[in-house]
């Protein structure tokens, strides 16, 4: 029997491209199994979901797993920690490793104890033949040996139904750590902040404050009477220095940005324009009509003839940062030409790749680890400050080097998420139908990551040395569902959906993955205009949702949500309504539905989210309290984004470089949110991490015109564009 | 100049020799090997440095050592363990209020601190308790549903 076909035909997810099982299963001698992933925890509980997904195919208690992240001598290459895939790619690698090591160590177990192999039961990693009472474990049948053989990909996983520990609510793994301090045993769940390597010393960075300025001068002699200063690292405008302490490092970071002397930047646009100049800008365009890629974007046709109604808006998403709670930090330490790098990147093997041609070092000698960071919701500063690290650390003979950004580091440098806006227009007919729809979009880069290059790098501390490195140039993304076309499309059934993707690649700032990239602004602007298309023509807001939705995994999402709010349009009154939203993430992952009850205070233009409810479809849920508190998180966190955030600049320089200065929801103003968790048993996973924020944003759009019969449409809504929005639609 | 200072923390006395304005939270994390509190601005504005000093709440990003001297100084490895928890470290586990937990050392302190001050605090005054720390991935929910029942505990 030829079982290679059938293999090729599964989805094994990271497996396929990483067969060899010992990457992912190591039976340890003391009664523990390490479970290797190639992704990362970031907060989504991701550690405690793999190891559950491996100790049930293997049949042992959830306690006796060790979770191994991703380490580019150990792990397999599961590039970046993103997209929502983690499930998706390493649980399904990982599901179909553990039954195939299960099956490899009950055929060994069988072969020793001289029975059929389909006898054998398995209790805790204890191997048992009920025939004749002989038992063996795991562990004495792998003798610490490995595997030494590559997944076929050809034992199934045990079905759903014998399921045990996916789907329960077990603690998540590691918050203990995070409640008590770190502590023995916490291996690679100890945050990169929190690392000491012996004979560390500290770096700090000094950055220009202005985009394009170049260093023309420093004067070091300002540090010679400083205690504990070891070294100044000047490489073109690459400005740093190491220290013993960490406070003395922080004292002459002070002290040598005093002395150094930036050349002028370059001139930002009007921030309080930004929408006007993004349209204004020269663009790269491409489009989609009704599915198919076209080169150029589609010219705008008119509204069809038979169309009763037409409706045009233009919907603006400003610059936002990640804004990791961690600045961020890594140490790097040289060992002749090999580096070991510990780090909070989002892709350890990626960043191996692109830190390889500017440190002029065989990727081979470079040893990525990962340690746990603050929550980075995307390509944040994790990879720069590896660079950062590992360009002192070549001048610390030997020593290791931890470099900590600081806070207005992160907010001036960070990469942002870029500004976007969208404009859609749509027509309905006689019965109140979508029978026209076209959507343009005007975006900077979305996916901005490190890559190997020989020329072109991402990573800020190489373009700013004196070599050849240039910035990896701004590139439209023209994928399906990539960057600014993530869920351009709606989630509808539409007869005629035309995209223009306008990209402005001449952006003043670095951008790259935020959380949900492009699907943010789209959602906000697609669903802003389903709730005007229906209020225009005297339609319930959701059963005009549902009119458009036939697949029934959307329109349970969109009813529990209703229903969990009790959806109810007599229940508004000015100043307090309700207001919903759905998308289906990258049309292609996790539904979801938000709805959100709000209270404006018209003297004020303040707006207050007091309930939101979220219901969420992420196929199979292995940990359901992990898509809560997924769902939870991105409503908050959506919530912070539609009311308070955007990177603030003058023509110099950002403004916005503290919590101050760029403020986020406190814990006053968050809402209570609801989150419930659709699953079925066998569903394919879903990438759920960046589900709930897109619809958020649309859900409070929709409750301030709910409230107010006035519509924002730039984010964010500050009070005083609230306050702006009643004057003008007569209400104050 | 480095001088020596006496600390107390979690009721042990150290002694270390750092400049009289080294902020605190570099002596626990660097000298004394606690690492719970957190650098998330060193501005005061993100309470993830929260420890508490003489029985009220302490941005140790900000407080030089000098000014502690003579104090208790308690930290979140002072709070509890995993043998001996403290309730709040209880309920933070048991309402699973912490996505990426960055921020969480820095808010049971501030928690604690408030709780010490009001032991019946309603739902108003633990946002308001809370009000200076912030957090980033959307845990507020959990972590409000935790201080409460902790609260509830401890009476």
């Amino acid at each position: 029997m030829n079982t290679t076909p059938k293999a090729k035909s599964v989805f094994i997810g990271s497996l396929r491209n990483n067969p060899d099982l010992d990457k992912w299963i190591v039976i340890e001698p003391d009664g523990v199994i390490q479970i290797q992933s190639g992704k990362i925890e970031i907060g989504q509980g991701l550690r405690t979901a793999l190891a559950m997904v491996a100790a049930e195919e293997l049949d042992i208690d959830l306690s006796r797993v060790r979770m191994q992240m991703a380490d580019t001598e150990l792990t397999a290459d599961e590039q970046v920690t993103s997209g929502s895939k983690s499930m998706e790619s390493s649980a399904t690698a990982l599901r179909y490793a553990a039954a195939e090591c299960r099956a490899i160590m009950l055929a060994k177990a069988a072969e020793n104890m001289g029975v059929d192999v389909d006898s054998l039961i398995v209790e805790d990693g204890t191997i048992k033949s009920p025939a004749t009472n002989a038992q063996t474990t795991y562990w004495d049948v792998m003798g610490g040996e490995k595997f030494g053989q590559k997944a076929t990909g050809t034992v199934s996983p045990k079905p759903a139904s014998a399921h045990r520990i996916v789907g329960t609510e077990p603690e998540r793994v590691d918050i203990p750590w995070r409640v008590f301090g770190p502590g023995e045993g916490i291996g690679d769940a100890l945050f990169m902040h929190d690392m000491e390597r012996p004979n560390m010393l500290h770096g700090r960075i000094i950055r220009p404050t202005h985009q394009g300025s170049r260093l023309e001068s420093v004067d070091p002699s300002a540090l010679e009477a400083m205690p504990g200063v070891v070294k100044i690292v000047k490489n073109g405008s690459f400005l740093g220095l190491i220290a013993e302490r960490e406070d003395q490092a922080i004292k002459a970071a002070e002290a040598l940005a005093e002395a150094a002397n930036w050349t002028a930047g370059e001139p930002l646009p009007n921030e309080e324009q930004i929408y006007d100049w993004m349209v204004s800008q020269d663009t790269i365009d491409n489009g989609v009509i009704d599915g198919a890629h076209i080169k150029d974007a589609p010219v705008e046709a008119p509204p069809p003839k038979n169309a009763a109604l037409t409706l045009e808006g233009m919907y603006g998403k400003p610059y936002i940062l990640h804004g990791a709670m961690g600045p961020a930090c890594a140490i790097a330490q040289f060992k002749g030409d090999a580096l070991t790098l510990w780090t909070h990147s989002q892709g350890v093997f990626p960043l191996r790749r692109a830190l390889a041609p500017v440190l002029e070092l065989k990727e081979e000698n470079i040893h990525c680890i990962h340690r746990d960071g603050a929550g980075c919701y995307g390509h944040n500063s994790a990879d720069d400050v590896a660079l950062d690290a590992a360009l002192l650390a070549r001048e610390a003979d030997g020593r290791p080097v931890r470099v900590q950004w600081t806070r207005k580091d992160e907010h001036r440098w960070e990469p942002f998420g870029t500004a976007m806006v969208c404009g859609a227009r749509a027509s309905l007919d006689a019965d109140g139908q979508i029978i026209d729809w076209r959507f343009d979009i005007w975006s900077g880069m979305h996916g901005n990551r490190p890559k190997f290059h020989k020329e072109q790098t991402a990573l800020l501390a190489a373009s700013h040395m004196d070599t050849h490195w240039k910035p990896q140039p701004f590139i439209a993304a023209v994928a399906d569902e990539a960057g600014e076309h993530r869920n351009a499309s709606p989630g509808y059934d539409l007869p005629v959906c035309n995209i223009a993707k306008h990209f402005v690649a001449n952006h003043p700032f670095r951008t790259s993955s935020l959380r949900g990239l492009g699907a943010f602004a789209n959602v906000f602007a697609i669903e802003s205009m389903m709730d005007e298309l229906a209020h225009a023509s005297g339609q319930d807001t959701v059963a005009f949702r549902l009119r458009h939705l036939s697949d029934p995994r959307a329109r349970a999402v969109l009813e529990e949500t209703a229903g969990a709010i009790k959806w109810d349009p007599k229940s508004w009154t000015p100043g307090n309504a309700q207001g919903i939203a759905y998308a289906r993430y990258k049309n292609f992952a996790a539904y979801c539905a938000v709805a959100v009850d709000i209270t404006i205070d018209e003297a004020t233009g303040v707006i207050t989210v007091n309930h939101a409810v979220v219901a969420g479809d992420a196929g199979e849920a292995v940990a359901p309290n992990g898509i809560k508190a997924q769902l939870e998180g991105g409503v908050i966190q959506a919530t912070s984004w539609t009311l308070k955030e955007r990177v603030r600049f003058d023509p110099g320089s950002i403004t916005s470089t503290d919590w101050e200065t760029y403020p986020i929801l406190s814990f006053r103003e968050s809402p209570e949110v609801d989150a419930i968790v659709i699953s079925k048993k066998g569903d394919p996973f879903l990438g759920v991490g960046e589900a709930s924020q897109s619809p958020t944003a649309g859900a409070i759009a929709n409750a301030v015109f709910n409230a107010t019969g006035a519509r924002l449409r730039e984010m964010p809504f500050t009070p005083e564009r609230v306050r702006a929005m009643l004057v003008e639609a007569g209400k104050r | 100049m480095a001088e020596k200072f006496t600390l107390r923390v979690n009721g042990a006395e150290h002694s270390v020799t750092v400049e009289p304005d080294t902020p605190l939270l570099y002596v626990l994390r660097n000298d004394l090997g606690l690492k719970s509190a957190k650098y998330g601005c060193g501005e005061e504005q993100c309470g993830a440095c929260s420890v508490i000093v003489d029985g009220e709440r302490a941005f140790s990003c900000s407080v030089p050592i000098n000014e502690v001297t003579g104090k208790d100084i308690t930290t979140l490895e002072g709070l509890g363990t995993k043998n001996a928890p403290h309730a709040l470290q209880t309920a933070f586990i048991e309402e699973q209020a912490a996505q990426c937990g960055y921020c969480t050392s820095g808010i049971i302190m501030a928690a604690k601190a408030l709780l010490d001050a009001n032991p019946d605090p309603d739902m108003d005054a633990i946002r308001t308790g809370l009000q200076d720390n912030l957090c980033r991935c959307g845990a507020h929910g959990r972590v409000l549903k935790a201080v409460q029942r902790a609260a509830k505990a401890l009476r």
